[in-house]
This record gives structure tokens, sequence and C-alpha cells, in this order.
């Protein structure tokens, strides 16, 4: 089983509620795309899965657009790439990808605790072998983006030995792609 | 009421202490996570726990059962991302009162608090 508009729409549902429900503020996304190229954030929250969906999330901001979403969020405004800043990224990448993942029916998955990377013009490595779709989002206070990679493994191909498992899961991600 | 608030996020906390304000907590303590909470517990004394579920150390699941398993009564309320139902049927076990799942309203909060806390005094 490889990534589907299901595992898509519950990133843009998620990040609608988070926006709307915790932040105030509506926002809005472009068409997902495929993932050709890492995208260059100058803050980057992140976020593993494990379990029945193996993979990361990455949600990616400039300076200026991070600064004032998290202003939103906390209610107060942090200096950028101060802890507080940095508090406020990771959980507030930690409500989406929960939500998230709240809506993959009949998939048992773990998120990871959250790690921040706040560095000019970085990007976030990921498997080449991996699919991965970038969701673009607009907000009043600016753009940015939810990079989505994983691959799926259904149960039974979960219980395979490893490297069969590996080589289903790097197939079924370059169909995907 | 004296509050008890466990997440690891110190702007959830920051968030859910602002909810507080509004259901009439006089005291407001704040852990880290699960471990944290348990040092602080018995000189806290808190009418009322939020609890977060994922948090390094110790999460809040191991928490509420090494909490119920001291034989400590006060209600808990996990406050989460974590909302499948299977999550939430194991924490019910555990031994929680009441959940709420992140994202949440200020105003669903209130009530989830206030709901806990009155079907807390009706046992009583």
């Amino acid at each position: 089983m490889s990534m589907d508009v299901r595992h898509i729409n519950a990133f843009l549902e998620a990040t609608k509620t988070v926006f709307d429900t915790m932040l105030k503020i509506p926002v809005t996304f472009e068409k997902p795309v495929l993932n050709s190229a890492p995208q260059t954030h100058d803050v980057s929250g992140v976020i593993g899965l494990s379990g029945d969906v193996v993979g990361s999330v990455v949600i990616g901001f400039g300076e200026q657009t991070a600064v004032r979403i998290v202003c939103a969020f906390a209610g107060t405004r942090h200096a950028f790439g101060s802890a507080d800043f940095e508090d406020a990224i990771g959980e507030l990448t930690n409500m989406i990808v929960g939500a998230a993942k709240s809506k993959f029916e009949g998939l048992s998955v773990s998120i990871g605790c959250p790690s921040v990377i706040t560095s000019p013009d970085h990007h976030v490595s990921r498997p080449s072998d991996a699919a991965s779709i970038c969701i673009p989002c607009d907000t009043p206070g600016g753009r940015f983006v939810i990079e989505v990679t994983f691959r799926s493994i259904d149960k039974a191909a979960s219980s395979k030995p490893v490297a069969g498992e590996e080589s289903n899961a790097i197939t079924s991600a370059k169909s995907a792609a | 009421m004296r509050v008890l608030v466990v997440d690891d996020s110190k702007t959830m906390r920051r968030i859910v202490k602002g909810v507080l304000e509004t259901v009439g907590a006089t005291a407001v303590e704040e852990a880290v996570d699960g471990q944290d909470a348990l040092s602080k517990v018995d000189a806290f004394k808190p009418d009322l726990i939020l609890l977060d579920w994922n948090m390094p150390v110790m999460d809040g699941l191991t928490f509420v059962k090494t909490f119920r398993g001291k034989g400590m009564k006060t209600p808990v309320i996990m406050v989460t991302t974590e909302a499948g139902k299977s999550q939430v049927v194991e924490a019910i076990k555990a031994g929680i009162n009441n959940y709420a799942v992140k994202p949440f309203t200020p105003e669903g909060l209130s009530k989830i608090i206030e709901a806990t806390m009155a079907k807390v005094a009706q046992s009583a």
C-alpha cells in the first residue's frame, strides 16, 4: 500500500482544524505536488512516523512567517530561534501530525517527539526511494509547506522478513511517485 | 482548585493555564513529563491533573498507571493529540477520568474540566 489521497486529505483537514481552532487564522491550500526536490526553509518542525506507516513529516516556514504564526499560536511574540519559539513550532507540528494520524483509519501509527531545525535556507533530507508530497499552505501571516514523506506498510507486509519488506516498500514507493 | 499541568511543551502549558484562569483555578503547578509530575504531586496536592500523552522520560499513560497504582484518586484529564478509539479506551482502562483532544477551543476544554469536576463532586 502506498501514500494515497486519503493520507493527503488527512493532513489538509488536520492543518485546517489546528489553524481554525488554536490560531484563529484561516489557511488555504494549493494543489499538493510531488516533492521532486527538497524544499528550503528557515525553520522546520519534523516528526517521524512508525508502525503501519513509516516516514516523516516536515512543516517548513520562512523566518517572518514562522514568527507571525508562532505569535498567533502562543499568544505572545517569541524571538526567532529562541527556546520558546522552537517549542511552539514543535508543538504546532505535533498537533497537526497527531490530528492527521488520527484520520488514518485502520492503521496503527505512532508519532515521535518533534524536532525543530532553525537555520536559514536549510532542507531536510529524506530517503531517495520514498514517496514525498509537498502541500503548499497559505495564511494571512505568510506561506508555508508541509512535506509528507512515507511508505505505508500493511499489516501482512510488516510481518515479513526485513529484507523482503524493504524490497516491497521500495517498489510501492516508486510506483506511487 | 489546584491544578497540575503536565506537558513537555511550554507553549501548551501556557495555553492550558490560560484556560484554567477561566474555570476558577486558584493555583497551577507545571510538570514537563510524567516523572516530574510524580515528584510534584505529594507536595502540591492537586485537585485535578491535566496530562499530555506523548512526552519524553515518562509518558502520560505510564504516569496514570503508576499514579493509580499508588492508590491516588485525584481526577486526571488526558489532553492529547492521541484521538484513536483504542487509545481512548486504553487511557480509560488506565484510570483517567476524562479525555480532551488537541486541538481544542478554550470553551471546549473549560466544559470538559467543569464536567469532570462536577462528576467527581457528585460521586464524593
